[in-house]
């Protein structure tokens, strides 16, 4: 019979496989020109007082100079009870590329949900908390790419929140703006909240002058700060605007409010 | 008989000599999807008090050649719901057969519920977020327009970057600058959807799909739309511009050898 082809792989070749790797490296360097991430702008901001933490978004989701839509909440409860969340006393805002926060917020919720199964108690938010960072830095060569803060009710019943960086560096602090709008924000609140550059009157010049000291404040306040650093945010922040969602979270539950901004 | 199966269906050693491996390179890297190649423009769509109305041309071009005149950007899924591609064609095909095997095994499994428009979103919106994750995108802009489990209407984006937003208008790409515009005159939030009819809602699509025509230079003046309903989906393929007019070209001056 006459000789047949052999069927046998080529030399060299990795053969017929299937899946085939890669045996000879590349030369010079291959250029992508795939951006894995956007920002989808807005901003976030949360304040916790005695009893309360108060965490607010705008609604408003950009792309470019384009609005993709008027109504994107960047606040999620995290835990309780099924889709809904039923019962949850926690509460996370994402800001910066919305498909990264929504990855996250699902990976989040997915783990307190497992924790109460698991242990058949409710996780603390500084459990919470700790675990949030976690998963941001192990993704730490390819990050998630958002400002989150988490918001809830500390052991001893005060207000807790925390914040973090894209790589899960984080810390717990009675204030914090992050988003498109935070260098706007987060001066406005340094001022309100924590009383920087205020003294009491009449207590001196230069070093004698006595910082006045912080204090929690109370709900009302605080919701009244919130509203007027977005409405602020808003007159000079293009892509912050068209409504306002609050998440009041105290020992009772979450309270939710919005508020329209303008939409222009 | 040749009894090696990896060599089945190759030409011959014996008779076109043994085959050079060079032709058909197989050990380089994978390639990605780095820029779209074949793609279709806008998709526009708008919600109404009882469905959604969604919409998208015919055209499939090759950069500025308009290549396939015939090309279907609409897709129907198990009569519930509608995906609107606009992006690159060949993934759209890849995911039209995802979303074909998706169907099948849907109807294999269970009959009660079947896939509403919302779960069609999630899964699609996953399967784009893995892919770019991946660094291996599906290079589309889809929307997926249909009902969700309570029957209201649904309309939601998910793109390339896997990010996903829902508003009672959309439009991708051209039409995200010239139809936004117009659909959210008529649709300027939630609460007017339940105010709009069926008819004006596919009276102002059609609207935007002429001004799309005018002014997007890769658009074509066939084009599909479909309106989604509880009773069903209603989907015409092969719908041709009415009431062009032309009159504001007169006007137009500075162009070309037009100097005055």
């Amino acid at each position: 019979m006459a000789s047949v082809f052999t069927g046998a792989p080529p030399q060299g070749g990795p053969g017929y496989s299937f899946k085939q790797t890669p045996t000879v490296a590349l030369s010079g360097e291959r250029q992508h020109s795939f951006y894995p991430y956007t920002d989808n702008g807005g901003s976030t901001l949360g304040i916790s007082g005695a009893d309360f933490t108060i965490l607010a978004g705008d609604t408003r989701s950009t792309h470019g100079y384009n609005i993709n839509t008027r109504y994107a909440p960047k606040l999620f409860k995290i835990g309780g009870e099924g889709p809904e969340n039923k019962g949850s006393r926690i509460v996370l805002s994402v800001v910066g590329f919305a498909a990264d926060g929504d990855a996250l917020k699902e990976r989040l919720d997915t783990i307190v949900k497992m924790y109460k199964y698991q242990h058949g108690k409710s996780i603390t938010v500084a459990a919470c908390a700790q675990r949030l960072s976690h998963i941001l830095y192990n993704k730490r060569f390819f990050p998630y790419y958002v400002h989150a803060i988490l918001g809830g009710i500390d052991e001893d019943g005060k207000g807790a929140l925390y914040s973090y960086d894209p790589v899960g560096s984080y810390e717990r602090e009675q204030c914090r703006a992050a988003g498109a709008a935070a260098s706007l924000i987060m001066p406005f609140l340094d001022n309100q909240v924590n009383l920087k550059n205020q003294y009491e009157p009449g207590s001196g010049t230069g070093h004698d002058l006595q910082a006045k000291l912080a204090q929690p404040l109370p709900r009302k306040d605080v919701e009244d700060l919130v509203r007027d650093a977005f409405t602020s945010a808003v007159e000079r922040h293009i892509e912050v605007g068209d409504g306002l969602q609050m998440m009041i979270i105290t020992k009772d539950g979450i309270e939710e409010t919005f508020t329209p901004l303008k939409k222009d | 008989m040749n009894h090696f199966p990896q060599a089945w269906g190759r030409p011959r050693d014996d008779v076109y000599g043994s085959y050079d491996h060079s032709h058909f390179q197989t050990n380089g890297p994978n390639q990605h999807t780095q820029s779209p190649i074949v793609t279709g423009t806008s998709v526009v769509a708008a919600k109404f008090k009882d469905g959604v109305v969604i919409a998208a041309d015919n055209l499939a071009s090759y950069g500025s050649l308009a290549r396939f005149t015939d090309v279907k950007r609409l897709r129907k899924f198990n009569d519930q719901v509608v995906v609107g591609f606009g992006g690159d064609v060949s993934d759209m095909q890849y995911l039209d057969r995802l979303l074909l095997s998706l169907d099948i095994r849907e109807n294999y499994s269970s009959t009660e519920n079947p896939l509403n428009a919302k779960n069609l979103h999630t899964y699609l919106a996953k399967v784009m977020y893995k892919r770019r994750s991946d660094f291996n995108p599906l290079w589309n802009h889809l929307l997926i327009a249909g009902l969700d489990g309570e029957d209201k209407p649904f309309l939601a984006s998910a793109d390339l970057l896997g990010t996903t937003f829902s508003s009672p208008t959309l439009a991708t790409g051209f039409g995200g600058h010239l139809a936004q515009p117009i659909l959210r005159k008529l649709l300027p939030d939630e609460a007017s959807v339940e105010r709009v009819s069926e008819e004006q809602a596919v009276e102002v699509v059609k609207e935007c799909m002429k001004v799309l025509f005018y002014r997007d230079a890769r658009s074509m003046d066939k084009y599909s739309i479909a309106v989604i309903k509880k009773d069903g989906v209603e989907l015409k393929e092969d719908e041709k511009l009415e009431n062009q007019s032309w009159a504001f070209a007169e006007r137009i001056r500075g162009y070309g050898t037009q100097t005055a």
